[in-house]
């Protein structure tokens, strides 16, 4: 039985691994740029990964592209542009700020002006509030404190 | 067979099963009948009517634990008629997953969920005693409003129950990934944490129809935020350590969509402790507070909306059924249209009281809920965008670290930067220069300790010194601020120990902060990777560390096969760890894993994975060395022991209904 399942284990196809050693570039400034680009492209296929750290095919495949086109001599933003020109902007892991996602980049500060705006108004109207007045007691106080007294 | 196996086999266990299912229907009767009856009751003061809601509350958590207890039965005893543990189970599973299966899977987190929400209401009527009756009444009339949407949620699209006509030999396994102990309990916090909000929800929308909130109310809310901020805290905390040593390359917060659900209510909920506290000690801020318990709440349906509906893909989706996703938008649209107008209505009546300057602990609270609000938002809209840009500009695009690493992290760095001055100022009216002066040591070492890490470090990253420096800033400024506390004189460290917990609390849950942004920034700033084919007994150097791949095995596992290597991690010659990174596979559920072996240090973690065998006989292997990661998972300890703490202090004691102690001292005096 044991044979047969380590026979499974040494078919089994998919590794777990991202970058394997066999694709890694011997000219470290080259491969460090390579995986700098790869973490800012994601997988095609997977759920929410960059090609860096997905062991998919495809993104195997675009991890020696992104290296063949860097050993070309192409720029960061050719060999970016050259992937997005065949895979879309859907490969961006970081959005570009064109078009309406200036929406997008622009929503953080934004509402952080507003929201500075209205806390200010909020303070200033806090501070020139008149002192307020001790507000009298209900009924049910008024009824409850004479009891508490009367102990 | 005798006749007592078979009465237990075919008789007894069946039964337990369907009485499960029973309890459940009639917890949604409860539910509807503690929805109605104390809600009337109360607005018709018909005391008889508002008391129902306590014995509803408790028979309703009752028949949900029960109904909760006997799914967990079906997963232990492997009860393969039911069709959700056929899939999700298998009999050669060990215990312990067996028994977080009950939870792993879409129909059984759902009965969690609502099991945490009878929890809740329970409580709240078991320790409500002191609550004005109208509020306690709306309060757990609310509560179990969630829970009827709930139930109707689960016995009409998830039923746990649904049994097999012809009941396979086997299960079908739970996702390997899964099988692991930091995350079997990670959901039963992460909804701890979001279900907790709910009180905080119920409250808010019971005030708002009593249309009275003073500081009572904020001293009533506040425990029950606390303890699901705490919750939230562990449970994110949990779960990001189960991604970082199980999902093989030590990330440990991706930005994930389902990642952010529950980050949002997170940062909610730490916005909406300190509002509370503003109400309780100043009585101001009050239509915001009820405002944030509503949203905080409202992003937390959100979050189960996410992960339900699967319109935001992500590993964590396992529900991915339109039927499903379009009921709790129903829910979410009920409970936030509902809330929202209520408030609109109401808002006004709640008068703000008390008066302070523009320099004070008030504007500083204000600030803090600004930073945190804001920030929340653009968790929010990255996470949505996908979703807004393909529906109204039609491109399909995607929002991943790299955005959320440059939008969001400014906020948390002006909100380290803003912490400690915060928290010296005064009520009422500050002098700046008063509250920041015994400050400015803290500053100047924090600013030395900075400088001295960009310094040392090899390479010109801002990242890291900007992280130690925070640490140092917020660790000593908060340190500082409750040595303060203590005042001045020769008994000043007595007094220091006799101060409310609520400080001792604040101190400890704020260097936490600082602590896991100090961890945040090590890793990301300073991390070493190697890749490289390991041959046998040929070590390698990596940041110092020399390593030695000696072995390469195959074992058998309960329900697994690995292949194991044999490293030893070396330093000046010296041995400092035997590791064994393994590659996993789950023929059931016909899965692989990896299983990274870490040397854990405070300084920094050595990671280690092996992957495939290659051709000239070595093994490929890579190795991490991880500066200061620890200190992320010791500082959101520090933040949930800080909310702990501030959790028993007294005057939460008092408030959340210790009746017996507080009628002892009464008579004494």
């Amino acid at each position: 039985m044991i044979r047969v399942l380590l026979i499974f284990l040494l078919l089994w196809p998919a590794t777990l691994w991202a970058v394997q050693p066999d694709e890694v570039l011997e000219n470290p400034v080259l491969e460090e740029r390579a995986r700098e680009i790869s973490k800012g492209l994601r997988c095609p296929v997977c759920q929410n990964e960059s090609i860096d750290e997905s062991h998919a095919n495809i993104a195997k495949d675009l991890r020696l592209l992104v290296r063949d086109r860097l050993v070309d001599g192409d720029t960061d933003q050719e060999v970016v542009d050259f992937i997005v020109a065949r895979y879309g902007e859907f490969v961006l892991l970081k959005p570009t700020i064109g078009g309406s996602n200036w929406l997008l980049w622009a929503a953080g500060p934004l509402m952080l002006l507003v929201a500075m705006g209205v806390g200010l108004m909020y303070l200033r109207g806090r501070e020139k509030a008149p002192a307020a007045q001790e507000e009298a007691l209900s009924p049910d106080e008024v009824a409850r404190l004479k009891e508490i007294l009367k102990e | 067979m005798s006749l007592d196996e078979f009465t237990g086999r075919f008789i007894l266990r069946p039964m337990i099963t369907e009485l499960g299912h029973f309890a459940l229907i009639l917890a949604f009767m409860v539910a509807i009948v503690q929805t109605i009856i104390p809600l009337v009751g109360a607005h018709k003061k018909w005391p008889a009517w508002m008391a129902v809601a306590e014995p509803a509350a408790t028979a309703q958590f009752m028949l949900t634990a029960f109904s909760f207890g006997a799914l967990m039965w079906a997963f232990i005893v492997s009860d393969f008629s039911l069709q959700l543990v056929t899939l999700n189970s298998h009999s050669s599973k060990p215990m312990l997953y067996k028994i977080s299966g009950t939870w792993g899977n879409h129909e059984g987190s759902m009965l969690l969920w609502v099991l945490i929400v009878t929890l809740f209401g329970a409580m709240a009527a078991w320790f409500g005693n002191n609550l004005p009756p109208t509020l306690r009444a709306r309060v757990l009339g609310v509560q179990a409003a969630i829970g009827v949407a709930f139930f109707a949620f689960i016995l009409f699209t998830s039923n746990p129950f649904v049994r097999l006509a012809v009941p396979p030999f086997d299960g079908q396994d739970l996702n390997p990934l899964l099988q692991d102990p930091g995350l079997a309990f990670h959901p039963p916090f992460l909804y701890l944490g979001y279900v907790g909000l709910s009180m905080a929800f119920s409250f808010a929308v019971a005030a708002l129809i009593e249309g009275r909130v003073d500081a009572a109310w904020g001293r009533w809310v506040r425990p029950w935020t606390l303890a699901a901020w705490v919750f939230l805290t562990i449970g994110i905390a949990l779960g990001s350590w189960w991604a970082y040593y199980e999902l093989g390359w030590g990330g440990f917060w991706f930005w994930d969509p389902v990642e952010n659900a529950s980050f949002m209510p997170w940062l909610l909920a730490a916005a909406l402790l300190h509002s509370a506290i503003v109400v309780e000690k100043r009585e101001s801020l009050k239509s915001w507070t009820i405002l944030l318990a509503i949203l905080a709440f409202g992003f937390s349906l959100i979050g189960t909306f996410i992960v339900r509906s699967g319109l935001l893909t992500s590993v964590h989706a396992f529900a991915n059924d339109p039927e499903r996703g379009v009921f709790i938008l129903m829910i979410m649209g009920f409970f936030m249209g509902g809330a929202l107008i209520l408030f609109a209505f109401r808002a006004g009546a709640m008068e703000a009281r008390g008066v302070f300057g523009i320099v004070s602990r008030e504007s500083a609270l204000v600030a803090n809920n600004l930073l945190l609000a804001v920030s929340c938002f653009v968790v929010f809209v990255g996470t949505m965008w996908p979703l807004v840009a393909e529906m109204f500009f039609d491109r399909k695009l995607s929002v991943g670290p790299p955005f959320f690493n440059m939008a969001f992290s400014p906020f948390m760095l002006v909100l380290g930067l803003l912490l400690p001055i915060g928290s010296a100022m005064p009520w009422k009216r500050a002098r700046i220069s008063r509250a920041v002066k015994p400050l400015r040591y803290v500053f100047v070492l924090a600013l030395a300790v900075g400088g001295l890490a960009y310094a040392m470090q090899s390479g010109r990253s801002l990242l890291g010194p900007i992280g130690l420096f925070l640490a140092a800033w917020i660790v000593m400024g908060t340190i500082i601020d409750l040595i303060q506390r203590g005042g001045r004189g020769p008994d000043r460290w007595a007094r220091l120990f006799r101060l409310p917990r609520a400080d001792w609390g604040k101190m400890v849950a704020h260097a936490g902060l600082g602590i896991t942004m100090m961890g945040v920034c090590g890793l990301m700033a300073w991390q070493q990777e190697d890749i490289r084919v390991a041959q046998f007994n040929e070590p390698f150097d990596v940041g110092g560390y020399t390593i030695t791949l000696t072995e390469v095995n195959q074992y058998e596992g309960p329900n697994f096969l690995t292949t194991m290597g044999y490293i030893t991690l070396a330093k000046d010659g010296r041995e400092i760890a035997q590791l064994r990174p393994e590659k996993r596979i789950y023929p059931v559920a016909q899965m692989p894993t990896t299983e990274a072996a870490i040397d854990y240090d405070l300084a920094r973690d050595v990671y280690v994975v092996i992957g495939d065998e290659q051709a000239n006989g070595g093994w490929a292997v890579r190795t991490y060395i991880k500066p200061l990661t620890n200190w992320i998972w010791i500082g959101s300890g520090l933040m949930a022991l800080g909310g702990l703490l501030s959790l028993s202090d007294r005057r939460f004691r008092v408030a959340a209904g210790a009746r017996k102690s507080r009628q002892v001292p009464v008579a004494a005096e």
